[in-house]
């Protein structure tokens, strides 16, 4: 099968650290902001950018994991349902800064849902949106990332897939590819 | 594996493992749900149910009920005493007239075996099976198994001893089947006359002395007497009853281990379980409710989801 790097291990250690800089600009000290990975692949990058925020500024910003899968839009529309994952949020997202960090942004399908499933704990002041990757012409809804590692050109036909160590992956990497015709 | 082998839920006893194993993690998932400030998710917003039940039912009914309202459903409810049944329409009757008004699905109590087979065979809708009569009542089996599982972090290798009136309790077969599907080791336990004849065929052991039970098991799950279903006497009162196979504090204290009691309800307090007993800490009975909402959640979701 065709793989096409998108970044390369190096790459993405800049882009977290990248992104960790430009959240400090914006959210200065963290004391209003949690942040919240989507499940299933958004939660090891949250728990990076946590780790990171940690050694750059001191801060530990409260973070939790949301799983939007009770509230797709695609329930009972797909062959097989999706498998539900754990949901982990200690705090409530009233009246917060909170920033929902995924891996892909594809559809936009999953962070829609995934802002219905996060009103459940509250009425956030403000939301935000992070990925690593942004598919920029594969979009369903409206919606655009406020942070991004990297804005690419993708086809239907092709999946982005992002690669970690702890995954038991031999280095962190990003690669396209083209689905399975088969 | 993210979907059920089957597109109803009669019984524990022709699901797989793996169906078990599927509803209790989805369970877990609508547990932590249902404790949001918000307990409501739209799953099964384009989703009607029927809720018909031809047998009293408080408990499993309400929990129903919820669980299909906290999805989002749109619930009707039906009991037999005030319908048409009691003019003489037919049980598939009753029911397609239902459906012809557009129900996607039924949850069903009766009190006759079978009544949920003979429907799933005969409607479109997907069935669950809330009871029927002495034979199934697979949600209470999978409640008990998640509250088992929550309480001492697994099911495989425990010993569970069911205590009372086997021979009337469908709670007692759905939970044999279901205990022993994850790998836990069954008992039960009673007077002879309320044990059925050849459930060691099941794979159970079988105990008539309680305090010897209480000995052996990790769990009690402890039954109630069933007396609206007893049409002759199996013991000679339920002071005997009591006496002979009621538990109280005093046999827990006597044994040298800590025990989980459990209760399907409606507890006969006195009869089958002490005061004491059912409002102490080793008695997990007000969880278990908890966690029904949670497990007729999952049943309900997986069933919405599946196929064909």
């Amino acid at each position: 099968m065709q793989k096409r790097l998108v970044l390369d291990e190096e790459q993405i250690a800049i882009t977290l650290r990248r992104f960790c800089h430009q959240l400090i600009e914006n959210h200065d000290d963290f004391e209003n902001t949690v942040l919240l990975g989507l499940q299933p692949r958004g939660t090891l990058l949250v728990d990076k950018i946590v780790a990171l925020l940690k050694e750059i500024s001191g801060v530990t910003v409260p973070s939790g994991y949301l799983d939007a899968t009770f509230h797709r839009d695609d329930f009972r529309r797909r062959d097989l349902p999706l498998k539900a994952n754990e949901t982990k949020i200690n705090f409530l997202v009233e009246g917060k800064k909170v920033i929902l960090i995924d891996d892909v942004l594809y559809k936009g399908r999953s962070v829609r849902a995934a802002m219905d499933a996060m009103i459940a704990f509250g009425r956030p002041q403000k939301v935000e949106l992070m990925v690593l990757v942004d598919r920029k012409l594969t979009r369903d809804y409206p919606i655009m990332p406020d942070y991004f590692g990297v804005r690419i050109n993708t086809l239907e036909s092709q999946y982005v897939i992002v690669e970690w160590k702890e995954q038991g992956h031999e280095k962190d990497s990003i690669w396209i590819t083209e689905k399975d015709k088969s | 594996m993210s979907q059920l082998s089957t597109r109803h839920l009669l019984g524990i006893k022709n699901i797989t493992q793996e169906d078990v194993e599927l509803i209790l993690q989805t369970a877990a998932n609508f547990k932590e749900v249902i404790n949001r400030p918000i307990k409501k998710v739209p799953s099964l917003r384009d989703i009607t149910i029927a809720n018909i039940f031809f047998e009293n039912s408080t408990r499993t009914r309400l929990s129903f009920e919820l669980a299909e309202k906290r999805l989002s459903a749109d619930v009707v409810n039906f009991s037999s005493s005030n319908s048409s049944v009691k003019k003489g329409e037919t049980l598939v009757d009753t029911v397609n007239n239902i459906l012809s008004m557009k129900v996607d699905m039924v949850v069903m109590r009766h009190s006759s075996p079978g009544a949920p087979h003979f429907l799933s065979r005969n409607v479109k809708a997907n069935i669950v099976n809330a009871g029927d009569g002495t034979h199934e009542h697979p949600t209470q089996a999978l409640l008990d198994a998640f509250s088992i599982q929550e309480k001492l972090g697994d099911v495989a290798g425990k010993k569970v001893a069911i205590i009372g009136d086997i021979l009337h309790s469908r709670v007692a077969l759905s939970n044999i089947f279901c205990l022993q599907k994850l790998g836990a080791e069954v008992m039960v336990c009673g007077p002879i006359t309320l044990l059925p004849k050849h459930i060691e065929s099941l794979g159970v052991k079988v105990e008539l002395d309680v305090r010897k039970a209480l000995q052996w098991c990790d769990v009690a799950n402890v039954l109630r007497i069933q007396l609206e279903r007893q049409q002759i006497k199996y013991f000679p009162s339920l002071r005997e009853y009591s006496l002979y196979y009621g538990i109280n504090r005093k046999m827990l204290e006597e044994l040298d281990k800590e025990i989980v009691i459990m209760h399907p309800g409606p507890i006969n307090r006195g009869v089958e379980l002490s005061s004491d007993v059912a409002d102490s800490e080793h008695a997990i009975i007000l969880e278990q409710v908890q966690n029904g909402v949670a497990v007729r959640m999952a049943v309900l979701y997986l069933l919405a989801g599946a196929k064909g």
